[in-house]
């Protein structure tokens, strides 16, 4: 099957790779403790460990996007600080 | 008493993963794609880091248009939805005339995109259009071809045409279901007919007027079609909103790759306000379900 149409580099393959395993070591921590976690945390709405991996991967889209903007730094950086938001997410929300 | 846990039933999601691969992700990889590459034709491609996204960071075309569709969203919204109210408390409960009333209201929604665009185009038209020529022989200065203010009361209008309906149907949903016995205790309480909206109405309508919000909102924001026909995003760049400025980038242009930047881009745009959309009307369920459905 030619993929060349759809013009795949590394650095996105990668990407994508990471979003699956992802995805599937999130499916293999719901078979292990079924239910999702729900809780309600500093959002003040419930979140499952799902909605959790969701609003990281997005923040960290925004994150990158707003170090693009406002510094000249390496996106590195952005990739530590989404890092960190992830985890905040991960405990407080 | 032990649930019973069968996953077989996952296997049943094939096919709509199957579809979705197909029509939404594939597509959606090839646009990460083409977002750190350039290409000048013949499927040569060239790698260019985040250029593009640096770019847009710093495109006043990408900011105003954004900020075209914020504005646009907000006025509509302004404009839709106490509107909606209004018709929706107007409209009788009960009789013949609702089903007549419902299907007139239903009328609009019912008209594809491209031919609302062009009806109201003939219509504004200043020289054949029934609103435009009037508004001429009335002496008003209108022309939405030319005057960025007339175009956008004309886009406004369009909209408010095509989609107020939606709010008055939701309203009237909501409207129809609260019990008589809470007006009876209103007229015993002597409630005048504000205090009976205020404190009945308005509480009771609260979850279909949140989905009516969220779903004006989220169609209002990524609309193309209608102001595409109207003023093709004229005069200038005054109506030119983010999907029109997509489109023109990419097909137009032929920039893939800086479309595709602005896409994704727009994408995790649309991605917020779609789960913000989820979260509270899911949330809203989980709360009426706690309350037993009471307010």
């Amino acid at each position: 099957m030619d993929l060349s149409w759809m013009a795949w580099t590394t650095p996105v393959a990668i990407f994508f790779v990471v979003l699956v395993c992802l995805i599937t070591a999130m499916g293999i921590w719901e078979y292990f403790q079924p239910g999702g976690g729900p809780r309600v945390g500093w959002l003040r709405f419930e979140t499952t460990r799902g909605d959790r991996l969701f609003l990281s991967i997005l923040s960290a889209g925004f994150i990158n996007l707003g170090w693009i903007r406002w510094t000249d730094q390496s996106l590195w950086w952005a990739l530590a600080l989404s890092i960190i938001w992830a985890v905040f997410i991960y405990r407080k929300c | 008493m032990n649930k019973t846990w069968n996953n077989k039933a996952w296997w049943m999601v094939v096919p709509v993963v199957l579809l979705v691969a197909f029509s939404a992700i594939i597509p959606l990889m090839t646009v990460v794609n083409y977002a750190f590459q350039d290409t000048f034709g013949n499927n040569e491609f060239y790698w260019v880091g985040i250029e593009w996204f640096e770019d847009l960071m710093e495109s006043d075309r990408f900011f105003d248009a954004l900020q075209r569709n914020i504005l646009f969203s907000c006025i509509i919204l302004a404009i839709e939805v106490p509107l909606g109210i209004m018709i929706a408390l107007s409209l009788p409960k009960s009789g013949w005339k609702v089903n007549v009333y419902l299907v007139l209201m239903a009328l609009p929604l019912l008209i594809p995109w491209n031919v609302v665009g062009t009806i109201w185009q003939v219509f504004s038209r200043t020289d054949i259009g029934l609103l435009g020529n009037t508004l001429v022989s009335l002496g008003f200065d209108y022309n939405y071809t030319r005057d960025v203010l007339d175009a956008w009361i004309t886009i406004v209008a369009m909209d408010v045409w095509h989609w107020t309906s939606l709010v008055v149907l939701l309203s009237y949903s909501g409207l129809v279901a609260i019990p008589e016995a809470y007006f009876q205790a209103a007229r015993i309480d002597g409630a005048s007919k504000w205090a009976t909206f205020r404190y009945i109405q308005l509480p009771k309508m609260r979850g279909v007027l949140t989905i009516a919000i969220l779903l004006r909102f989220m169609d209002s924001f990524k609309i193309y079609t209608e102001p595409m026909v109207l003023t093709g995003g004229g005069p200038g760049n005054s109506t030119t909103f983010m999907s029109i400025d997509l489109v023109k980038m990419a097909i137009g242009q032929f920039d893939l790759g800086p479309a595709a930047a602005m896409s994704l881009v727009y994408f995790m745009i649309i991605l917020l306000i779609c789960y913000a959309f989820f979260t509270v009307v899911t949330n809203m369920d989980k709360a009426e379900t706690k309350t037993g459905g009471a307010s």
